[in-house]
């Protein structure tokens, strides 16, 4: 399957925009009226065509833009890459199963051919044909993570495994929802979920890391997150929170269908075999309100979720100041008839 | 007392001098020098010709802790000016120390922090470090946005002292900076930042 990558922004003029079927693959995340946390993990297996569970590293018309708008982070702010020394093997292990998973699954874009430890990787929208050495970082320009997630979309932390928990040891971390890589880097677990409300009280990451720790190689497991966005912005770290911050002052009834985003995270983690470490895509979708609506049972859905939440979940996502807009402009789209189960369109 | 329930921030669980160590490392400032001396209270003196004490008065100074630590005789006493000669001292000490050297911190957050950052380069277990917290509870925080840090803050907000954003002092800390993060406050609508409450005395 050949696709037409989008040319577009996710900052200044905002062009970023969904193609009719890329809506309809959307990973809404909301499989019932009403919203908890929930350590809703299951296993990263293929799902149904024309789902972005389809493939279990998924490539979608935004690529070529998203790797654009990568580029432009890093040239501002180096720190959001970053990998401790004892983390090298645990690179190649990406580097290896981005490669794999890109090439098999979209052979018209993406081609590796191994001899030996010697690999040639073609990725043709980007324009790069390289040969190296797996094994040596110098026959690399960037060092492999760095090199392999600048050609793949969504975030990605790769997490070490010791003492009984999880260590965010590296990571290239620039479509993140307000948190920071350069903070977090060498916490575990606990540490890096700290400042989340509820969940701990109420267990989820007891839960979450015990599950985690027993991660099979080859069997990934994956669950979905949320939050909203005003414009469809990649960017929304903390670092440049005083620059994106504004926005949110800018949603008015008016023009909230096309503002405001729901942005979908689907988490997947995965063992890597070598290094024992995981490798954790936080892989980042985006929907304008107006595009949302145009799925009658996510419309419906939606007003009735963010009228359910809690206000500590409220305040966590952001969503404070515009939540009675997006509640009152969805608002006409629900006609009160039931929604069917599930998270996919009628 | 520190803020309970911060996930983020190891546990200062006190002193516990190790009697079966071969080498006592203390390193101590302002009121951390009352961490060791209630040690000697409840262990004895025993231990003390095998240790090596450095402090920092800090803010201290007034009520002479170094008189009463060099009185109590260890076998080496040093007293840093300022921070920065202390660290260049501590890796000195680290460089040279021996299997069987226990290291014990005392005194406020934001010196433990920077003391465990060099212990922690050395490659000792931040598991097997002891420390103490002692004095005021004034935060070490890092500027989120342009990564600069503050020492002894004791408000929330504060003005960063290197790009002037008033900063939330978030309840988030990472061991690798020693701080804690520091977040625009009034980042959706600047100039609406409310007024500094003393919240770390």
């Amino acid at each position: 399957m050949t696709i037409t990558f989008r040319s577009e922004t996710f900052r200044d003029d905002f062009t970023f925009r969904n193609s009719l079927a890329n809506i309809r693959r959307f990973p809404f995340p909301f499989d019932r009226d009403e919203y908890m946390y929930s350590v809703n993990m299951e296993p990263h297996v293929r799902g149904r065509k024309d789902t972005i569970f389809e493939n279990l590293i998924d490539v979608d018309e935004h690529y070529v833009a998203e790797m654009q708008d990568r580029a432009m982070v890093l040239k501002e702010d180096p720190l959001r890459c970053q990998a401790l020394p004892h983390m090298m093997t645990a690179q190649w292990d990406v580097l290896e199963l981005l490669m794999e998973h890109q090439a098999q699954d979209y052979p018209e874009h993406f081609t590796l051919t191994k001899d030996g430890d010697r690999w040639r990787w073609i990725n043709r929208p980007m324009g790069i044909d390289d040969t190296f050495t797996f094994g040596d970082p110098s026959t690399l320009p960037y060092p492999p993570m760095e090199y392999i997630t600048r050609q793949a979309q969504g975030d990605f932390c790769i997490v070490d495994q010791r003492d009984n928990n999880l260590w965010m040891d590296a990571g290239m971390v620039t479509t993140q929802a307000d948190w920071s890589l350069d903070f977090d880097i060498g916490m575990n677990f606990m540490e890096w979920h700290g400042p989340v409300p509820l969940a701990h009280q109420i267990g989820v990451f007891d839960r979450a890391l015990k599950f985690l720790l027993n991660l099979q190689q080859g069997k990934p497991t994956r669950r979905l997150n949320w939050t909203m966005t005003v414009n469809p912005r990649l960017d929304t770290s903390p670092e440049n929170y005083h620059k994106w911050g504004p926005d949110r002052l800018t949603v008015t009834p008016e023009n909230v269908g096309q503002k405001m985003h729901l942005r979908v995270e689907l988490q997947s983690l995965w063992r890597l075999p070598r290094s024992n470490a995981i490798l954790f895509v936080i892989r980042c979708y985006l929907i304008s309100l107006d595009e949302l609506v145009t799925v009658p049972k996510w419309a419906r859905r939606l007003p009735r979720v963010l009228q359910s939440l809690p206000p500590e979940i409220i305040d966590y996502k952001g969503l404070t100041r515009n939540r009675p807009i997006m509640i009152d402009w969805l608002a006409k789209y629900d006609d009160g008839a039931p929604t069917s189960a599930g998270i996919f369109p009628d | 007392m520190l803020v309970k329930g911060i996930k983020s921030r190891p546990e200062y669980k006190g002193l516990d001098v190790d009697r079966h160590a071969k080498r006592h490392l203390f390193v101590l400032e302002g009121e951390g020098a009352g961490a060791l001396t209630d040690q000697v209270e409840v262990k004895g003196r025993d231990f003390l010709e095998k240790s090596e004490i450095l402090y920092l008065p800090a803010g201290a100074a007034p009520k002479a802790y170094d008189v009463s630590l060099q009185a109590l005789s260890p076998d080496v006493f040093w007293q840093a000016p300022t921070l920065q000669p202390m660290l260049f001292r501590l890796r000195a000490c680290l460089e040279q120390a021996r299997m069987g050297t226990r290291l014990y911190i005392s005194g406020t957050e934001g010196f433990i922090g920077q003391i465990m950052q060099v212990a922690l380069e050395y490659g000792m277990d931040f598991n097997s470090i002891h420390t103490e917290h002692r004095g005021s509870t004034a935060r070490r925080v890092q500027c989120v946005h342009c990564k600069g840090i503050t020492d002894n803050v004791t408000t929330s907000p504060f003005s960063c002292t290197h790009c002037a954003l008033p900063l939330l002092v978030r309840d988030h800390y990472s061991r690798r900076l020693g701080a804690f993060q520091g977040v625009n406050i009034d980042a959706e609508e600047p100039g609406t930042a409310p007024q500094p409450e003393e919240m770390f005395p």
